[in-house]
C-alpha cells in the first residue's frame, strides 16, 4: 500500500512539472476531450493548490466536514461549469483564484475550528468559482462539456484521496506539516496575487 | 519461462535486491526536462527555477532563514512549527508590498538586523514569550520579502516561480530545523550557540555594507 501511495506520488509529480507552456489552451492527451480536461487541472498550479488546501482542510477538520467537501467541490464546480460553458468570456482568472485558494491556505495554517458545514460551504463557493473560470474558459476555446467532465473527476478525486488520507492523522507533527503546507499556499496565493495586480498596474 | 521469472532469475543470480524505490528515483531524474536546461530557463522552468534559487541567492537571506528555524527548535514547541509558518506568510505579505511598489524604509539595514538579532537570540538561548518571538520573526520576514518582491523578474512565470520561492524558503528553515535538534545535547547546544555567533557575525557584515 506505501508503494502505490509512492508510485501515485510520484506520477503526480512527474504530471505536475511536466511543461505548462500549453496553459493557454488545453494540452491533448490523445484520450479523447475527457482525459484532455483531467489532464489540464493537473497541469495548472494554480488549480491544483486550491484542491490541495482545500482537502487538506477538510480532512483536518474530521470526516463529516471531508464527506462534505468531497460532495459540495465537485458538484458546485459542474454545475456552476455548465452555466460558466454559456458564458464564453476570457476571464482574468489569475487574481480570483489566488485569493480564493490564499485565503483558503490561511484558514488551514490557522487550523480554525471550523464546523463541517462551514467547510462545505466553502468547498462549494470554492467550487462555484472555479467552475465558472473553467467553464468561461473552456467555452472561450471552443472546449464543451466532456472536458468540465474531466476537470470535475480529477478534482473529485484528488480532493476525495487528500482528504481521506489527512482524516486519521493523529500524530500532532503529521496535523503541523498540514498546517505548514497551508501556510505555503497561502504565501504562493498573495504573491501571485501580488504579481497580477503588478501586472494590472 | 517468461520474461518476468527469467528477469526475477537474473537478479537472483546477480544478487541484486530489488529496489523499488531506487528505480522511480531514476525514473523521475529521467522525465526531468532536460531541454530548458539547454538554453537560457524562460517560461515555466525558468520561472520554478528562478524562484527556487532566489532565496538561496544571498547568503544575508540564508543566514536568517536557516536562524529561524534553528531559534525555533532552541525555544520548542510550539515555537519550532509557528516560526516557520509566520514567516513565509509575512514574507509574502513584504513580497505582495514590493511587487505593489509600496516602499519599505532601509530594507538591507532590515535584512541585515535580521541576522544580527536572530544570531543573538540563538547564541544566548534566549527565551522569550512566544508572542513577543513570532512578532520579531514576522517583522523581519516583511523586509525579506520586499526585497525579493522588488527583485523578481519581470518575464518570469508568476505562479511557478512563487511555488519554488516559498518552497525554497520552507527548505531553508526545515534545514535549520533540523539543525536544531541537536539542541537535546549538551554538545548539541554548544555548537548551535557557535552556530549564532556565526550568524551574528554574518549580520553584523552585511549591517557594515548595508550602512557603509
Amino acid at each position: 500500500m506505501p508503494r502505490a501511495w509512492a508510485m501515485s506520488g510520484v506520477v503526480a509529480i512527474l504530471l505536475w512539472v511536466g511543461p505548462g507552456v500549453a496553459r493557454a489552451h488545453l494540452v491533448t492527451s490523445g484520450l479523447g476531450p475527457f482525459y484532455d480536461g483531467a489532464l489540464h487541472l493537473l497541469l495548472s498550479p494554480g488549480d491544483l493548490l486550491g484542491v490541495l488546501a482545500l482537502a487538506l482542510l477538510a480532512g483536518l477538520r474530521g470526516p463529516a466536514a471531508g464527506r462534505l467537501a468531497v460532495m459540495a467541490l465537485p458538484i458546485a464546480w459542474v454545475l456552476v461549469g455548465m452555466v460558466g460553458l454559456g458564458v464564453p468570456t476570457v476571464l482574468e482568472p489569475s487574481w480570483p483564484g489566488a485569493l480564493s485558494y490564499m485565503l483558503v491556505g490561511v484558514l488551514l495554517a490557522a487550523n480554525l475550528a471550523l464546523p463541517p458545514w462551514v467547510v462545505g460551504a466553502l468547498a462549494a463557493g470554492y467550487g462555484a468559482l472555479h467552475g465558472l473560470l473553467n467553464g468561461s474558459a473552456l467555452a472561450a476555446i471552443g472546449a464543451g462539456w466532456p472536458e468540465l467532465l474531466g476537470i470535475v473527476t480529477t478534482v473529485l478525486l484528488l480532493t476525495l484521496l487528500i482528504s481521506a488520507a489527512v482524516v486519521p492523522l493523529r500524530a500532532e507533527w503529521g496535523r503541523v506539516v498540514v498546517r505548514v503546507i497551508g501556510s505555503w499556499v497561502a504565501a504562493i496565493g498573495l504573491l501571485v496575487l501580488g504579481w497580477t495586480l503588478h501586472g494590472a498596474a | 519461462m517468461t520474461h518476468a521469472n527469467r528477469r526475477c532469475a537474473a537478479v537472483a543470480e546477480l544478487r541484486l535486491p530489488p529496489r523499488p524505490v531506487s528505480s522511480i528515483v531514476a525514473a523521475f531524474l529521467l522525465f526531468i526536462p532536460l531541454a530548458a536546461m539547454a538554453h537560457v530557463e524562460g517560461g515555466a522552468a525558468g520561472g520554478l527555477l528562478s524562484g527556487l534559487g532566489h532565496p538561496v541567492s544571498g547568503l544575508d537571506h540564508v543566514l536568517a532563514m536557516v536562524a529561524v528555524g534553528v531559534w525555533g527548535a532552541q525555544l520548542g514547541r510550539p515555537a519550532i512549527w509557528l516560526l516557520p509558518v509566520v514567516f513565509p506568510l509575512l514574507m509574502a505579505l513584504g513580497g505582495f508590498a514590493g511587487l505593489m511598489g509600496w516602499n519599505l524604509p532601509a530594507i538591507e539595514v532590515g535584512i541585515a538586523l535580521s541576522a544580527v538579532v536572530l544570531g543573538a537570540l540563538i547564541l544566548g538561548q534566549i527565551r522569550l514569550p512566544l508572542a513577543i518571538a513570532v512578532l520579531i520573526v514576522a517583522f523581519f520576514a516583511v523586509f525579506h520579502g520586499h526585497a525579493h518582491g522588488t527583485e523578481m523578474g519581470p518575464d518570469a512565470n508568476a505562479m511557478l516561480y512563487s511555488i519554488g520561492f516559498v518552497i525554497a524558503t520552507g527548505l531553508l528553515h526545515a534545514a535549520g530545523i533540523a539543525l536544531g535538534l541537536i539542541h537535546r545535547w549538551d554538545t548539541g547546544r554548544v555548537i548551535l550557540r557557535a552556530a549564532g555567533s556565526v550568524v551574528l557575525a554574518g549580520g553584523l557584515f552585511f549591517l557594515w555594507g548595508a550602512l557603509g
